[in-house]
C-alpha cells in the first residue's frame, strides 16, 4: 500500500491515456473490463475442456470424471440416507461420497441436467466407465456453468468491495487484478482439465472475504459456511484408512519421511493427533487467511497435490499488495501439479496457461514496473531457482527414472517446490507479525 | 508524449503471445478434411519426385495450389519427418490424425501467423501509436482467422501477411518491391489474383509513368521481377513438360457455381430468384422443366441448373468481377495515390468474392482483415467494419458444426464485439473525429450529415444506427431459429433451410458492404 501512493495518482483521463497503452481496455470502466475479462476466461476454460481428463480411457477406477459421475447417478437414483451408506447398491470403494453433502446436492442437480440430455451416462450400475462424446461435453458444461454462476460473480463482488474503498485505484491494475484472479492457471487446470469443482468451494469463499470486507458479517458467515459444505476447507471428512500421505504431495510429512519414516514408527491414530497438532499449532499466530490455508496444506493430514488451491486463493486476492508472493506460489504450485497433470494427458494446457499467466502477469505498461518486482538481490536466487524447475520439467519429461527410486523425479520436484512455499510460509507469517506490530504500536501513539 | 519503438514492438508480442496461448489450447479442437489436405501434400512433396507431384492420384486430396506453397509443404515435411516419419508416409500417413501430426501441423499453423504478424507491423508502421495499437488488436484478435487457420485448419495467416506487406511497400511508394511481393504471394496461392487488375493499373499508373522513356524502362524493371518470381516458382515444371497438368490442376472448372454451403455472395440471390420465378410461374400454369444439373455439381454439358434465369458459366462471372471493379479500375488509372490501395484491393477481393466462380466461405478473409487496417481512420469506416466483421464472422460458424465448439465460436465472436466496441469508442471521443488524417474525411462528414451517425461523433463515443442495430438482432434470430426453432417447428424436414437462411441473411449483409465501398472509392476526392 506504501508503494502505490508514492506513485503518481491519476487526475484525469488525458494522464492514463499518455502512459499507459492498455488505457483503451479499461476506459470504460470496471463493469465493461470484467466482462470482456470474464468471457475471455469463459472461452480460456472452454478450451481447456477439449482436452482430456482425470482417468480417461483408464479403466477399472478411471480417475475424479468417474468419482464426480458415479456421483451423480448416486444422488439421482437413490434415496438421500443411502448416499453415503455402504450397500449393495452403493458400493461404497468404489468411488463412495466422501465430501460434505453440498457436493452430493450439487452433483444431484447437475445430474438431473444430464439425464434430460443423455441418461445413459447417469443410469445406475449400468453407466459405470461410461465415457462418450456427448457425455464429457455434459459434464464439462456442468463445471463451466458453476464456474460462471460461483466462482465469476463472487470475484466481480470481491473487486468491486475491496477497490470501493480505494478511491485513488487506478483501472488497468483492477483490470489486472481481474485476469489475474480469473485466469488463474491452477484453478483452470484442476477444474476443467483434470476436472473437479473447486470454483464452487473457491467462490463461496470469495464470497465470505468480500463480504467480510463489506462488513457483513452474517453473509460471511453463511458463505463461508457453504463453502465448508461443499469441500472441507479446514476439517475434513478424512479417509483415515488411506494413510498419511497419498501421491507425492510437496507436504511436510512427505518430504520429511524421506528422512524419517514416520509410517513405520506411528500408529495411525497417533500420527492422526500428530497432524492435527500440527495445523493448529501452526494456525495460531495467523490471522489472515493466507497463513491459515498454507498451513493446512503444508501439515495435515491425507492432502491432494489440488489442495494447494487453498492458500493459492488468498494470495490471488492480496495479488496487488504482493504481487511476487502470488507469482512465486502460483509458479510453484502449477509445477507441483505437474506430475499429475502428465498423467492426465494435459501438458500442452499447463504450458499454455502458464505463458498465459506470465503474460497477463507482466503484462507491458508505458511506465517502469517498479511495483512489481522485489529488490533485486533476489531476482539472481528467483533466475536460478527458475533454471533449475525447467530443467527438472524436461528431465521428468524426457528420461525414465532408475530402477531402484521410480519416483525419484516427483520427489524432487516437491522437494523444489516445499523449499518454497516454506520459505513464502516464513514471509507471509513474518509480515503478519510486523502488521500487528504496527498495528499496535499505531494504536499505543493514539492513546497518548 | 508516444510509446518508445521497443515498448510498442513488446506490446505488439504481448498481444500475440496471449492469441497464441488460446491457439495452443484449442489444438485438439474439430479439424475439417482440409487438416488431411495439407498432411498429404507434407506426404507427397517429400516421398516423390518433383514431377509426381501434381500428378500423383493415391490420395483424393490433390495438390492444386501453386509451386511456391508446395514448396513451402516441401520444407515443412522435413520437420514432419524427424518428428514422426508417418506423417510423410504416402500410404501409411494417409488419414493419420494421431496427437503428434495434429500438433506438428497446428503449430506451423500459429508460427506462420508470424508473418502475418509482421505484414501487420509493416503496414501500420508509420501511423500514430494508438491508431497502431488499435490495428493490431484488430487484426491479431479476429475471430474469423482463428476459426478459420486454428480449428478447421488452413493456412491463410502468412499468405494475408504477405499481402500485407506488399500493400506497405506500395503505401510507402516503393511501387517495384511492392509488385515483387504480391507476385510472390500469387505463386502461394492464385485465389489472390482478384485483386491483379488492381495491381496492374496501379503500378502502371503510379510506377510506369514519368515520361516513354522512363515509364518503359520501369514497365521492363517490374516486367522483369515478376517473371522472376514466376519463373522460380514454374520453370522446374515447364522443364519437366508438366506445366499443363499443374494449370488443370489449378483451375478445376469442373466444380459448379456453388460450393455445397453457400457462399454468402450474390449467386445466393441469383439462386433464390430463379427458385421463386420458377414457383409462381408454375403456380400461373406455365411448364417449366425441372433442371438436371445441380448448382454444386459440375458443368453437365450445354444443361443449366437454372430453369428460368440464363445459365452461368466462369466466363460470365469473370466478366461480372470485371464489370463490378470497372470503377474502382477507372478511378486507380485516373489518381493512383498510395494512401488508397488497401481500400481498392479490399474492394476487389469482394467484387471476387460477391461474383466469383465457386467461392468459399472462408474467402471472405481476403477482404475483411485489410478492411480492419483502415477501420480506425474514421467513424464510418469503423462503422463499416463492426458490421462487416460481425456478419463475416457468423457466416463461418456452419465450418465449426459440431457441438463441443459452438461454445468458442459464439465466445469468440462476442469476444471480438466488445474488443472492436471498446477500440472504437477509445479513438472515437470527443475530438477525435477531426483528427482523422483521411483526406476523404471532409467527404465523409457531408455524408454523416444525413444520418444520425454524426450527432455520436460530436457526442463522444462510438454508436452504430437503428437499421445496423436491427440487422445484427437479424443475425440472433437467424442463429435461435437454425439451433433451436427450426428442429421445433420442422423437425427433420427442410433441413437446408437453417443453412441457407444464413448465406442469405450474411449475403445482404456482404452485398452491403460491397456497396458502401463501391460508394467510397467513387466519391473519394481527386486533387
Amino acid at each position: 500500500m506504501e508503494k502505490r501512493r508514492g506513485r503518481k495518482v491519476m487526475k484525469d483521463k488525458e494522464e492514463v491515456v499518455d502512459d499507459d497503452p492498455r488505457w483503451w481496455l479499461v476506459h470504460k470502466g470496471i463493469a465493461a473490463s470484467f466482462l470482456y475479462i470474464s468471457m475471455f476466461a469463459l472461452l480460456v476454460r472452454v478450451a481447456v475442456s477439449l482436452h482430456p481428463y482425470s482417468g480417461a480411457g483408464n479403466p477399472p477406477k478411471y480417475g475424479d470424471f468417474e468419482a464426480q459421475r458415479h456421483w451423480m447417478d448416486i444422488t439421482l437414483n437413490m434415496p438421500v440416507e443411502e448416499w453415503y451408506r455402504n450397500s449393495t447398491t452403493n458400493d461404497l470403494s468404489y468411488w463412495g461420497l466422501d465430501y460434505p453433502p453440498l457436493t452430493a446436492y450439487q452433483s444431484y442437480v447437475h445430474g438431473l441436467f444430464i439425464r434430460l440430455f443423455h441418461p445413459e451416462a447417469v443410469s445406475l450400475f449400468t453407466s459405470r466407465g461410461h465415457e462418450s462424446y456427448l457425455g464429457k461435453l455434459l459434464m464439462r458444461w456442468t463445471v463451466l456453468s458453476s464456474d460462471a454462476l460461483v466462482f465469476f460473480p463472487a470475484v466481480f463482488y470481491f473487486v468491486f468491495v475491496y477497490y470501493s474503498g480505494r478511491p485513488h485505484g487506478q483501472k488497468t491494475d483492477i483490470a489486472w487484478h481481474i485476469a489475474i484472479m480469473l485466469l488463474s492457471p491452477c484453478l483452470i487446470l484442476i477444474d476443467h482439465g483434470h476436472f473437479q469443482y473447486n470454483c464452487i468451494s473457491l467462490g463461496l469463499t470469495v464470497g465470505a472475504v468480500a463480504a467480510v470486507h463489506s462488513n457483513k458479517e452474517l453473509v460471511a458467515y453463511f458463505l463461508f459456511g457453504l463453502a465448508l459444505n461443499h469441500k472441507q476447507v479446514l476439517r475434513r471428512l478424512a479417509p483415515f484408512e488411506r494413510g498419511i500421505y497419498e501421491d507425492y504431495v510437496a507436504n511436510f510429512w512427505y518430504t520429511t519421511s524421506v528422512f524419517i519414516k514416520w509410517k513405520r514408527m506411528f500408529t495411525t491414530q497417533s500420527l492422526k493427533l500428530l497432524s492435527l497438532g500440527a495445523t493448529v499449532s501452526t494456525c495460531l499466530p495467523s490471522m489472515l487467511q493466507l497463513n491459515s490455508a498454507f498451513s493446512f496444506y503444508m501439515f495435515s493430514f491425507q492432502v491432494h497435490e489440488k489442495s494447494i488451491l487453498l492458500p493459492l486463493l488468498p494470495a490471488s486476492l492480496l495479488a496487488l499488495e504482493e504481487p511476487f508472493l502470488l507469482k512465486w506460489i502460483t509458479l510453484h504450485a502449477l509445477f507441483s501439479m505437474f506430475p499429475l497433470l502428465r498423467r492426465d494427458g494435459l501438458i500442452l494446457p499447463y504450458i499454455a496457461l502458464s505463458i498465459l499467466f506470465t503474460l497477463i502477469y507482466h503484462a507491458p505498461s508505458g511506465r517502469r514496473q517498479d511495483r512489481k518486482e522485489t529488490p533485486s538481490f533476489n531476482s539472481f536466487v528467483t533466475t536460478i531457482i527458475v533454471l533449475c524447475s525447467v530443467v527438472l520439467h524436461i528431465v521428468y519429461l524426457t528420461m525414465q527414472p532408475p530402477r531402484r527410486y521410480p519416483f525419484l523425479f516427483e520427489a524432487v520436484i516437491m522437494l523444489l517446490c516445499f523449499s518454497q512455499f516454506m520459505v513464502l510460509c516464513f514471509y507471509t507469517n513474518a509480515k503478519q507479525w510486523m502488521l500487528k506490530r504496527s498495528v499496535f504500536m499505531d494504536k499505543e501513539k493514539k492513546l497518548l | 508524449m508516444g510509446l518508445q519503438g521497443a515498448t510498442s514492438m513488446q506490446y505488439l508480442l504481448w498481444f500475440f503471445g496471449i492469441a497464441t496461448c488460446v491457439k495452443l489450447l484449442l489444438i485438439p479442437s474439430y479439424h475439417s478434411t482440409d487438416f488431411e489436405v495439407h498432411r498429404n501434400w507434407l506426404a507427397l512433396t517429400h516421398s516423390l519426385p518433383l514431377s509426381q507431384w501434381y500428378s500423383d492420384e493415391t490420395s483424393p486430396w490433390t495438390l492444386d495450389y501453386p509451386p511456391f506453397f508446395a514448396y513451402f509443404e516441401r520444407i515443412l515435411s522435413i520437420f514432419a519427418n524427424l518428428i514422426d516419419p508417418q506423417i510423410v508416409h504416402p500410404q501409411k500417413g494417409l488419414n493419420y490424425s494421431s496427437n503428434t501430426v495434429v500438433s506438428f501441423q497446428r503449430i506451423t499453423v500459429i508460427l506462420s501467423d508470424l508473418c502475418m504478424l509482421y505484414g501487420v507491423y509493416r503496414l501500420t508502421k508509420d501511423l500514430d501509436s494508438k491508431r497502431r495499437t488499435l490495428i493490431w488488436v484488430l487484426v491479431i484478435w479476429s475471430p474469423m482467422l482463428v476459426i478459420v487457420d486454428h480449428v478447421h485448419f488452413q493456412y491463410n495467416g502468412f499468405l494475408l501477411g504477405f499481402l500485407f506487406i506488399s500493400l506497405s511497400y506500395l503505401e510507402e511508394g516503393r511501387d517495384l518491391m511492392g509488385g515483387f511481393f504480391f507476385a510472390v504471394l500469387l505463386c502461394f496461392k492464385h485465389l489472390f489474383a482478384v485483386a491483379a487488375p488492381v495491381y496492374f493499373v496501379y503500378l502502371l499508373r503510379h510506377y510506369c509513368c514519368g515520361g516513354l522513356v522512363r515509364g518503359l524502362r520501369r514497365l521492363s524493371a517490374m516486367g522483369a521481377v515478376v517473371t522472376a518470381v514466376f519463373a522460380a516458382a514454374y520453370a522446374p515444371f515447364v522443364y519437366q513438360g508438366q506445366i499443363q497438368q499443374v494449370l488443370r490442376r489449378m483451375f478445376p472448372f469442373g466444380r459448379g457455381l456453388c460450393h455445397a454451403y453457400w457462399a454468402p455472395n450474390f449467386w445466393v440471390f441469383y439462386i433464390i430468384l430463379d427458385k421463386l420465378l420458377t414457383f409462381f410461374l408454375r403456380k400461373f400454369g406455365f411448364a417449366i422443366p425441372t433442371p438436371e444439373a445441380s448448382f454444386t455439381g459440375g458443368l453437365v454439358g450445354d444443361s443449366s441448373p437454372f430453369s428460368i434465369l440464363p445459365q452461368i458459366t466462369p466466363l460470365t462471372t469473370f466478366m461480372i468481377v470485371l464489370l463490378a471493379l470497372s470503377p474502382c479500375l477507372i478511378k486507380a488509372w485516373r489518381e493512383p495515390q498510395p494512401g488508397m490501395v488497401t481500400r481498392w484491393v479490399a474492394y476487389a477481393y469482394t467484387c471476387g468474392f460477391l461474383f466469383g466462380w465457386h467461392v468459399h466461405e472462408k474467402a471472405s478473409l481476403h477482404f475483411v482483415i485489410p478492411l480492419a487496417t483502415i477501420a480506425v481512420q474514421n467513424m464510418d469506416s469503423a462503422r463499416h467494419y463492426y458490421l462487416l466483421s460481425i456478419v463475416s464472422s457468423y457466416s463461418l460458424f456452419p465450418l465449426l458444426f459440431e457441438v463441443r465448439e459452438y461454445p468458442i465460436k459464439v465466445l469468440l465472436l462476442l469476444l471480438y464485439s466488445i474488443i472492436m466496441w471498446l477500440v472504437f469508442s477509445a479513438q472515437f471521443t470527443d475530438g477525435q473525429e477531426a483528427k482523422a488524417t483521411s483526406p476523404i474525411n471532409k467527404e465523409a462528414g457531408r455524408l454523416e450529415l444525413k444520418g444520425n451517425g454524426n450527432v455520436a461523433a460530436k457526442k463522444g463515443g462510438f454508436v452504430i444506427r437503428g437499421i445496423e442495430k436491427s440487422y445484427l438482432v437479424g443475425l440472433l434470430v437467424v442463429e435461435i431459429w437454425g439451433q433451436l426453432l427450426h428442429s421445433i417447428f420442422f423437425g427433420e424436414r427442410l433441413p437446408f433451410v437453417p443453412l441457407m437462411l444464413i448465406s442469405i441473411y450474411c449475403g445482404l449483409g456482404i452485398v452491403y458492404s460491397w456497396i458502401w465501398q463501391l460508394r467510397w472509392i467513387i466519391r473519394s476526392p481527386e486533387s
